[in-house]
């Protein structure tokens, strides 16, 4: 149990939620890129260096980081 | 201490970015995350202990996450991104030699007698120190301007999502404020720190994006500066390379200034004494978790201009038009140096991202005003309501005058808001208000840990004279502007100079006084000093540990890194 949640008994750390938090982001980003990649806006609406499909791989990363917070501080695994 | 005017913001009628669907969808869950997180802590903040100093049981990292994402105010990144825009990269100061050492010494040597006081608060540890009287002054001054301020921040950053997003400005200020008045009031501290961290990391994931973006479309840091140079001139990339003179950099300031008046005084001021951070330091749970916290917020203290002065400067090298004063922007249709990290936000992010980076500039907004209610709440409690209105309350009237504070504290910030609103120059005596009281506490209270002679008169005369000279300085620049070359020692001085030198003579004024009045008064009994002053306190040893956990030795590491950044940039 990390020390931040040791004291009070608590069974859920912050790690966790900022888990959630940047794997719900990353999840919603990577699927927003991923539909601008096969549905791609009119030239004129997109944003500078489209071309590197900022979203895709912006929310993979988050996405991956998330998951592995989620798992690592998953109050099933820091609870003694 | 940001640099935006905000107030002028109102003239601009045009939106910046346009959200889709799924931008709002990242909005609504960030809401609805920091709120499941304050429900889940309200169980958590029962005792004054928990409530108030998050039941002094958190880790090095949260300490220090949370010390640093209070001071992320509501317009930090934008204010700063607009200054390094006007300024170049001197805007970096406030966040290097305006931050650092004052960081690393306040978890070094101040940390230590905060932590064994077992003080509530700043003005707790004046009230051991130098009575009720220091006490007293220190906390009506710090409690109140607290409150006003975060309604000033609260008026601005409404004022900012009208600006980007269109939104009302009502909506933007009482969802904002009742949510962080709900989690506050629930969770108290706990839920106050909690909620940084998040807000922390939620502020780099959606910011971060910008300058790696920007530094592929100039072409690298080597693209960068030689677009800088062009478009800006070569002043707008030195640090300290342009400061031997005044009218030689951007911000019309000589290095004595920056140096004495922001390294030594302001920055020493905020970062040491300011409740609102220090707040968060004295959770920690033990004196080494509390002397990490600031040097582990020093570590990422220094990396924040990549996200805030850096994409300013982008701002010279990739966008197609020149940023310019809110006035000349008003009467041309263009844009001002305070909309620069939107049109970079709109530059590079599609659906999604923009709504993750308008998440951060608003938890960047939340993180702010949650520390001003949290820390208002327990000085208004302990310093003012326990002290002189109900000296003998029991810890569950405390806890719940807390509670009761907090969302006092947010009407009365809302109330401040709408009176910002219609009558926009009380903004500027309050944020000159605020500065007032800095410099000369640090005084006070440096001198109250280091050196055992002063005496209780010395330190209240002390803090009250440097209060009431600050006044004195900044009324005679009010009244007669040209006095400015007397204060900040040079007719080539600026606005951003005044600040600097005031707060360096004000801080004088409050020492010497101290000095003078405690030799002209009978010196305290070395027993009623112990565990607040050094030399007649035992600072306990440290656990044993590895010398790479030890807090000095990140100290050495993160100032060798300081010292290597002023070089890199001189």
């Amino acid at each position: 149990m990390s020390s931040d949640t040791a004291k009070s008994g608590m069974t859920i750390s912050i790690w966790f939620f900022i888990g959630i938090s940047l794997l719900v982001n990353g999840v919603i980003i990577f699927g927003a890129g991923v539909y601008e990649l096969f549905q791609p806006p009119p030239a004129d609406a997109r944003v500078v260096l489209f071309q590197y499909h900022a979203g895709v791989w912006w929310g993979a990363v988050l996405a991956v980081l998330g998951a592995f917070y989620c798992w690592h501080f998953a109050p099933s695994r820091t609870k003694h | 201490m940001d640099g935006m005017n905000p107030a002028s913001l109102i003239l601009s009628t045009s939106t910046l970015v346009h959200l889709s669907p799924v931008d709002l969808v990242i909005i609504v869950f960030y809401f609805v995350l920091v709120l499941a997180i304050g429900l889940y802590l309200k169980g958590r903040a029962n005792t004054g202990e928990d409530f108030f100093l998050a039941g002094r049981e958190m880790t090095a990292w949260i300490a220090g996450l949370s010390f640093l994402s209070a001071n992320l105010g509501s317009l930090e990144l934008m204010g700063w991104a607009a200054s390094s825009y006007q300024y170049g990269i001197l805007a970096a100061h406030w966040y290097w030699i305006g931050a650092i050492p004052a960081m690393v010494f306040l978890g070094l040597v101040m940390m230590p007698f905060y932590y064994i006081s077992k003080t509530h608060s700043v003005p707790g540890y004046l009230k051991l120190r130098f009575g009720e009287p220091s006490r007293t002054l220190s906390s009506i001054s710090f409690a109140f301007m607290t409150v006003l301020m975060s309604g000033i921040n609260m008026y601005s950053m409404a004022l900012v999502m009208k600006v980007i997003l269109g939104w009302d400005i009502h909506f933007s200020i009482w969802v904002s404020s009742i949510t962080v008045a709900i989690y506050v009031a629930l969770g108290g501290l706990r839920s106050a720190i909690f909620n940084e961290v998040l807000q922390f990391v939620l502020i780099w994931a959606g910011a971060l994006l910008i300058p790696v973006m920007g530094l592929i479309e100039a072409g690298g840091m080597s693209g960068l500066r030689a677009r800088v140079i062009q478009n800006a001139g070569e002043a707008y990339t030195h640090m300290w390379g342009t400061m031997g003179s005044a009218d030689a950099n951007p911000m019309g300031i000589h290095w004595t200034g920056i140096v004495f008046g922001l390294g030594a005084v302001i920055s020493m001021g905020y970062w040491t004494t300011d409740f609102l951070v220090v707040q968060r330091v004295l959770s920690a749970h033990n004196l080494r978790a509390a002397k990490m916290a600031p040097i582990i917020g020093a570590a990422f203290k220094m990396c924040v201009p990549f996200i805030v002065i850096l994409p300013g400067l982008l701002g010279w090298a990739v966008l197609p038009f020149k940023l310019t004063g809110e006035d000349v922007a008003a009467a041309t249709g263009g844009h001002s140096y305070n909309e620069v990290l939107p049109l970079m936000l709109a530059r590079y992010c599609g659906p999604g991202l923009l709504g993750l980076g308008v998440t951060a500039l608003i938890a960047g907004f939340m993180s702010g005003m949650a520390g001003n209610v949290s820390a208002f709440a327990t000085v208004w409690t302990y310093d003012i309501y326990g002290a002189l209105i109900h000296k003998n309350g029991t810890d569950k009237q405390y806890v719940s005058m807390g509670r009761w504070c907090t969302i006092v504290g947010v009407i009365i910030s809302i109330g401040t808001a709408y009176l910002v609103m219609h009558f926009h120059s009380i903004m500027d005596y309050v944020q000159a208000l605020f500065s007032f009281f800095i410099a000369p506490l640090f005084g006070t209270v440096i001198l109250g840990m280091l050196w055992k002679r002063a005496t209780k008169a010395g330190g209240f005369w002390g803090l009250l004279s440097g209060t009431l000279s600050s006044v004195g300085m900044w009324a005679w620049v009010k009244v007669d502007p040209s006095a400015l070359r007397y204060i900040a020692m040079s007719p080539h001085a600026r606005d951003m100079a005044e600040n600097m030198y005031r707060a360096l003579w004000s801080w004088l004024v409050c020492v010497i006084v101290t000095v003078v009045v405690s030799y002209m008064t009978k010196p305290q009994p070395v027993e009623e000093l112990r565990g607040l002053v050094y030399g007649a306190t035992e600072i306990p040893h440290e656990e044993q540990v590895a010398w790479f956990h030890r807090p000095v030795f990140w100290a050495v590491v993160v100032l060798v890194i300081f010292v290597i950044l002023q070089i890199i940039f001189w």
